[in-house]
């Protein structure tokens, strides 16, 4: 098997589907001859000529809205937003129809849409490469909203999600996308990773810590350092925001007696506000310390500060200190 | 000074756009136009559906002001431009609709009793309830759903055509909107997307003159509708959207030329709500009276009656009979849909997903919980059946 990047993965994800499935097609800005701004499309075009992947005009309504009609006409698109911070202009089409059609038509119509961005700081891109907006799309049902942490698992959730029934909001951490202490070994052809499904990333014993994308590596760090002190942590890569596993994170949490939850996104109603909200409202009596959210700070994303603005070792291990000197 | 909202004459507006017509006022084929090519079924069977339309209408305003529905949006005096443009699809084309174009469901087979159902937002409604009243859908005839957003469904059409276009469907799909809906980012979005993949779609632009209060001489600066296309690079019509004879050869253009690969067309109907923009509005409060008498003298049905008379296809008690036939059959539509059950309470929760998720469950139940504690009649559904 070869060893693959997240973005690898999410190429090898989207020939797979395409070689499977004649009904597949990508699109969106770049994603024809130049394969995408971050490659993720890179040789497709080559491989399943320009019907099936293709460039757009610039304009995310325009993109999301076709994918619609795709969908709605027995074509399983897989719209591509280039960066998650322009996905605003398709809001509309993604909150208003994308989520509701299946609702709104009693069942009538579907539109199985997978639109793919790219989210997160640390590529210092400033206010509009760096967002990380999921509570937007976590608070609209009719929608699933997947994050990866692995190469694995991004090839095997973006293939659940093209076989699923259900529109997809799949983010992709950017940062983490070439990194290359995070390949490992991805199956060639098809194989999928359920969504709703929570990923054990580290098995511990003291404090359960909730996290996703790019936050995860992030708090495996903390985890060791933790270890060094003696402190057992257990990640949760909670993968699929919505729905969530909310057994998973019960069971690490009535196990733990503690919670920590690490969002790079801002910490007012953000997803870790749900997550201590269920933890609240159904294990509160397990719980041996309050629970504490290490998130970004309540700004618009900043660039030179960026690495201060986003949950680093060091703010997770401070919260696990504060959690159990409790 | 107010700019009066006239109906299409003969000579170019304030603007310099002259709006093409087939029939004259009276019904009578202008000199030197060419009438579409039209068995006289066909024609009749677009007659009856204007009549049909007018009459649901009708029969729909008395139902709301009974409180017995709570949302009307007419297509009164909108009837050719919706209707006779509808009939220049084919059964297997897609109709991607605004909201007055609930007509042309009905034209393409959609059952009344669904049609009226829809409005009781009973279980004969196809969208369980869940849509306000007048947003129509019909898989049967491929007539999609609506949202109430303005606009949205365009770039839908266009994605439907391309889906279309790389099976090789041979199918042409519209998009209606209205004058409002022309500024629109999805608008510009969709005419973009269209053009630049030459998708086979008609955008049928129904001008009635009106985006609930703000006049559609405001909406936009261009010289016309139809001209907005030029910009996107495919052609667009300015036609008098009550002249049903217009209608259906402009429209039935496009669509052929879409259908033979020739790409997208802008259809701009010029036509004129005559009531208000929906049964909650007052439209004497923004309009003046003497434009919407000038617009009921155009009327299109009697437009395009007095030529089918002319024709000698339809006489004037044979035209009363229809009416009197549609009435009684609307009539009976309503009494069916008025006897169907309410809407169960898992309508609250089923299709958010393909599959009812867990959490959906827990709060469907929870709430018989508390109806059962409380007091409600639909509690005795009881628990969720999985």
């Amino acid at each position: 098997m070869p060893k693959l990047t997240i973005i690898a993965a999410v190429n090898n994800a989207i020939a797979t589907a395409m070689r499977n499935d004649p009904r597949v097609v990508v699109f969106g800005e770049d994603v024809g001859k130049k394969g995408g701004v971050f490659g993720a499309t890179d040789k497709i075009q080559a491989e399943f000529g320009e019907a099936r992947c293709f460039d757009t005009p610039l304009s995310e309504d325009g993109i999301v809205g076709t994918a619609i009609g795709m969908a709605l006409n027995g074509l399983r698109p897989i719209a591509e937003i280039q960066f998650q911070d322009f996905i605003y202009p398709a809001f509309d089409q993604i909150v208003s129809e994308l989520a509701k059609m299946r609702y709104r038509s009693g069942g009538q119509y579907a539109c199985p849409v997978v639109v793919r961005t790219p989210y997160g700081g640390g590529i210092r891109g400033g206010l509009y490469h760096s967002q990380s907006a999921e509570a937007y799309f976590t608070h609209t049902p009719g929608l699933v909203t997947v994050i990866p942490s692995t190469p694995y698992d991004t090839k095997g959730l973006l293939l659940s999600a093209l076989q699923g029934e259900d529109p997809v909001i799949f983010f992709e951490p950017k940062r983490i996308y070439r990194d290359p202490a995070l390949a490992e070994e991805v199956p060639e052809g098809m194989y999928t990773v359920p969504i709703g499904k929570a990923r054990l990333a580290r098995e511990g014993s003291h404090i359960s810590v909730f996290c996703y994308g790019a936050m995860v590596p992030v708090c495996l760090q903390a985890a060791e350092q933790a270890e060094a002190k003696g402190i057992s942590l257990e990640v949760l890569d909670l993968r699929t925001l919505c729905p969530l596993d909310e057994a998973a994170v019960l069971a690490s949490v009535r196990k733990t007696g503690r919670a920590i939850v690490v969002h790079e996104a801002p910490k007012f109603c953000g997803y870790g506000a749900e997550i201590s909200a269920l933890i609240a409202e159904e294990a509160v009596d397990s719980l041996e310390a309050p629970i504490v959210r290490v998130a970004g700070f309540d700004t618009p994303f900043p660039n030179a500060l960026e690495n201060y603005y986003m949950p680093d070792a060091r703010r997770v291990m401070d919260a696990v200190d504060r959690v159990m000197s409790f | 000074m107010t700019i009066l909202n006239l109906p299409p004459a003969a000579e170019p507006n304030s603007r310099g756009v002259v709006h093409l017509r087939v029939l004259s006022e009276k019904g009578e084929p202008l000199p030197g136009a060419v009438l579409p090519d039209l068995s006289p079924e066909k024609w009749l069977s677009i007659y009856r559906g204007m009549v049909l339309t007018r009459v649901l209408d009708g029969k729909m305003l008395i139902l709301q002001r009974q409180g017995r529905i709570g949302f009307v949006g007419t297509a009164t005096g909108l009837e050719a431009a919706v209707i006779a443009s509808g009939a220049a699809f084919e059964p297997q084309d897609w109709i991607f609709p605004a909201l007055r174009e609930g007509g042309v469901a009905v034209y393409r087979g959609m059952p009344l009793v669904e049609y009226v159902g829809q409005m009781f937002l009973n279980c004969h409604d196809t969208s369980k309830g869940r849509q306000m009243n007048n947003h129509f859908q019909h898989r049967g005839s491929h007539f999609v759903s609506w949202s109430s957003c303005i606009g949205t469904q365009l770039p839908q059409a266009v994605g439907a055509a391309y889906a279309a276009q790389i099976r090789s469907q041979g199918t042409v799909m519209c998009g209606y909107l209205g004058d409002g809906a022309t500024s629109s980012p999805e608008f510009h979005a969709a005419a973009t997307f269209a053009g630049v993949w030459k998708a086979p779609v008609v955008f049928v632009c129904i001008d009635n003159g009106w985006a609930i209060s703000v006049p559609s001489s405001a909406q936009s600066a261009s010289r016309s509708f139809g001209s907005k296309a030029e910009a996107y690079g495919f052609p667009g019509v300015d036609v008098d959207g009550n002249d049903a004879a217009a209608v259906y050869r402009e429209t039935r253009a496009a669509v052929d030329r879409a259908r033979a690969g020739g790409g997208p067309s802008l259809v701009a109907l010029k036509s004129y709500r005559i009531l208000g923009h929906s049964s909650s509005d007052d439209p004497t409060r923004y309009r003046d009276p003497s434009e919407v008498e000038a617009w009921k003298a155009a009327d299109p049905i009697d437009r395009l009656g007095a030529f089918l008379e002319r024709k000698g296809w339809l006489h004037a008690d044979a035209a009363m009979r229809l009416r009197e036939s549609l009435e009684a059959e609307v009539d009976r539509a309503i009494d069916e849909a008025a006897a169907a059950p309410k809407l169960p309470l898992r309508a609250l929760v089923d299709d958010v997903y393909a599959r009812v998720t867990p959490r959906l469950v827990a709060q469907h139940d929870e709430l018989v919980r508390v109806l059962d504690r409380f007091g409600d009649p639909t509690a005795a559904e009881g628990r969720f059946p999985l």
